[in-house]
């Protein structure tokens, strides 16, 4: 993912979330001592309750107060109730920011679930050489680095020597000669969208074609005999198939978008004018550039809130298909 | 003959995804071999015709560039093998024992693996600062820390389930203690998951860029490699072939990685295929 991973970025499906440690079931064998199991999560709990959980309180609570940079440098914050969301919410141009990151998680996990479903259907119809190739291909987009997918796409689209630019002019479109993509909202916009759509289509890609492998040929078999044509065995036996599959790399990929920062902070910072401020960096922006820490936080809130919905659902999958292990 | 002739538009469409896959790559590595003529010749050309080090040369002379490598490496590795020995440890709880509680700490890693880290940005430099971690490596380990640690756990704990725990039994009934068993028997069996795990963890940890460029700002000397590449305009002005030189040396470690992992990765993905 996790970016990834995302952080964590892009990740392999994990092949652990599926088998059930056998062990367990079998044999109830007396523990050595009621409290080494407590003491082997220890370290977990300590790391999770300093870094994951008291980040998340301290983010709550900081939205309820009033913490700028003279509470970040002296202290005493004190409690102003619901005023930053107040004055968040009254933002017109929070809700701006909020429908852009709507297009924009909507632009991109569409592009990568269309691409990403013919790439993995492409995959296996391909020879084995061809297969081998295009998987190879698909394996060093997704080892690219975030930060080396920025560079080399602003070096792609830059305005003098870019070969973006030079293809375009070649192509007869002249008033692309020296045309800087960077200085208008909706082509930086359509850089991001392309990059991100780039970097995310593989594992779309890979694990879906995974998935294809696994229904038999008997099945397409059966529907082509009974006269379906290659779109209606897609909906009626694919995916069928693969709909788990499908919504777990939606969501996954939904979450991704969503809260995609890295790439958008490296090439815009969120602008020019504000073209491509999606909420992480809004936030991100708010405390960072005009130190009020108390509405970015409340901004903060207010996206994890949104991206809940899509956690939640997510997680309740991952239970449900945990739910043999635990 | 005409089913051949079928399949030309399908290979078309494999070769142009081959394409428009390695194409920014390629673009990145070729320029960083050209000499800074032929990368600002009006009519670029596509194939490597003269190569040169150079800017190889200019990238790693660059200001900082052995500090930044070994600040990257340093929090990297540290981040890695802290979670690795420390989702030991949970695995084995988890795969292992039984225990109240216990499925609550398996929901509680699941949760934290969907951890919205990006917005915790803000409290994280907050906390940075009234600790007096700001600017300091080791505040980034332990983030790097946390953000792989959920997932290392989960992983670990499916190569453990993979693993037959009569093995270990039997090297107890043969009169190892329990942490002697786990550690003969089991340990070495679970070796390559560990290594694979932990290349995984490398990779999230060696690519962060956000919590590097928040948590980092005074001392420029403890910076990371994706934040100083982040600012490659300052570094490097326009130099583009030394710019792309750098990336590639900062994308070469992660393919190495990919490249080891590979046929863990396809191998895991085609295991259906026999079915079929």
């Amino acid at each position: 993912m996790p970016a990834a991973p995302p952080a964590a970025r892009r990740r392999p499906p994990q092949q652990a979330s599926v088998d059930p440690p056998p062990a367990l079931r079998r044999r109830r064998r007396p523990v050595l001592g009621a409290v080494w199991p407590y003491l082997l999560i220890a370290p977990t709990l300590v790391g999770t309750a300093f870094l994951l959980l008291y980040p998340l309180i301290r983010n709550t609570v900081m939205s309820f107060q009033h913490f700028r940079l003279g509470e970040l440098i002296r202290g005493g914050a004190t409690f102003v109730g619901f005023d930053n969301y107040s004055e968040v919410l009254n933002d017109p141009e929070f809700w701006t920011v909020v429908r852009r990151t709507l297009w924009w998680t909507a632009l991109n996990v569409v592009l990568i679930m269309l691409i990403g479903t013919l790439v993995a259907l492409m995959l296996a119809r391909l020879g084995k050489r061809m297969r081998l190739a295009v998987m190879s291909a698909l394996v060093l987009t997704w080892a690219t680095p975030v930060i080396a997918a920025t560079t080399i796409f602003q070096w792609l689209f830059q305005s003098r020597f870019g070969v973006v630019n030079w293809v375009l002019v070649e192509l007869g479109f002249d008033s692309y000669r020296d045309y800087s993509w960077f200085a208008d909202g909706n082509s930086t916009f359509f850089i991001l969208v392309t990059l991100v759509v780039w970097q995310s289509v593989p594992f779309a890609a890979l694990t879906l074609y995974g998935g294809l492998t696994t229904i038999s040929a008997e099945l397409y078999e059966s529907a082509r005999l009974d006269g379906a044509g290659g779109f209606q065995v897609f909906r009626h036996v694919t995916f069928p198939m693969l709909r788990q599959l499908f919504a777990l790399i939606t969501s996954l990929e939904v979450i991704w978008c969503f809260k995609c920062f890295a790439q958008i902070w490296v090439i815009s910072e969120g602008g020019p004018n504000g073209a491509t401020t999606t909420l992480p960096v809004y936030a991100f922006q708010i405390a960072q550039s005009l130190h009020k820490y108390d509405v970015g936080s409340a901004v903060s809130t207010l996206t994890v809130l949104i991206l809940l919905v899509a956690l939640v659902l997510n997680l309740r999958r991952m239970f449900q298909q945990e739910g043999a292990a635990l | 003959m005409t089913r051949s002739l079928r399949k030309v538009p399908l290979n078309l469409a494999a070769l142009s995804v081959v394409a428009v896959s390695v194409f920014p790559v390629y673009w990145m590595v070729l320029t960083a071999f050209k000499p800074t003529v032929d990368i600002q010749a009006d009519t670029p050309s596509f194939w490597p015709r003269h190569l040169t080090l150079d800017h190889f040369s200019t990238a790693v002379h660059a200001d900082g560039f052995g500090t930044f490598w070994r600040n990257s490496l340093t929090v990297t590795l540290g981040a890695v093998l802290l979670s690795l020995a420390v989702a030991l440890l949970a695995a084995f709880a988890v795969g292992r024992m039984r225990w109240r509680g216990r499925r609550a700490f398996i929901l509680m890693v699941f949760t934290a693996q969907m951890a919205p880290w990006e917005a915790l940005l803000i409290p994280m430099y907050v906390i940075a600062r009234d600790t007096d971690m700001l600017d300091k490596l080791s505040m980034l380990t332990l983030v790097y820390f946390m953000t792989t640690l959920p997932f290392t756990i989960v992983t670990l704990r499916g190569f453990l389930a993979a693993i037959p725990v009569e093995l270990e039994e039997a090297a107890q009934v043969d009169g190892c203690t329990r942490p002697q068993a786990f550690r003969r028997v089991t340990f070495p069996l679970l070796a390559p998951g560990l290594l694979s795990t932990s290349l995984f963890g490398f990779i999230t940890a060696w690519n962060e860029f956000a919590f590097a460029n928040t948590l980092i700002i005074k001392n420029q000397d403890a910076r990371t490699l994706p934040v100083w590449l982040s600012s490659f305009s300052n570094v490097f002005g326009t130099d583009w072939g030394a710019t792309m030189a750098a990336s590639s040396l900062f994308m070469l470690p992660v393919l190495v990685v990919f490249l080891a992992l590979q046929n863990r990765v396809t191998s895991g993905m085609t295991a259906g295929a026999v079915k079929g």
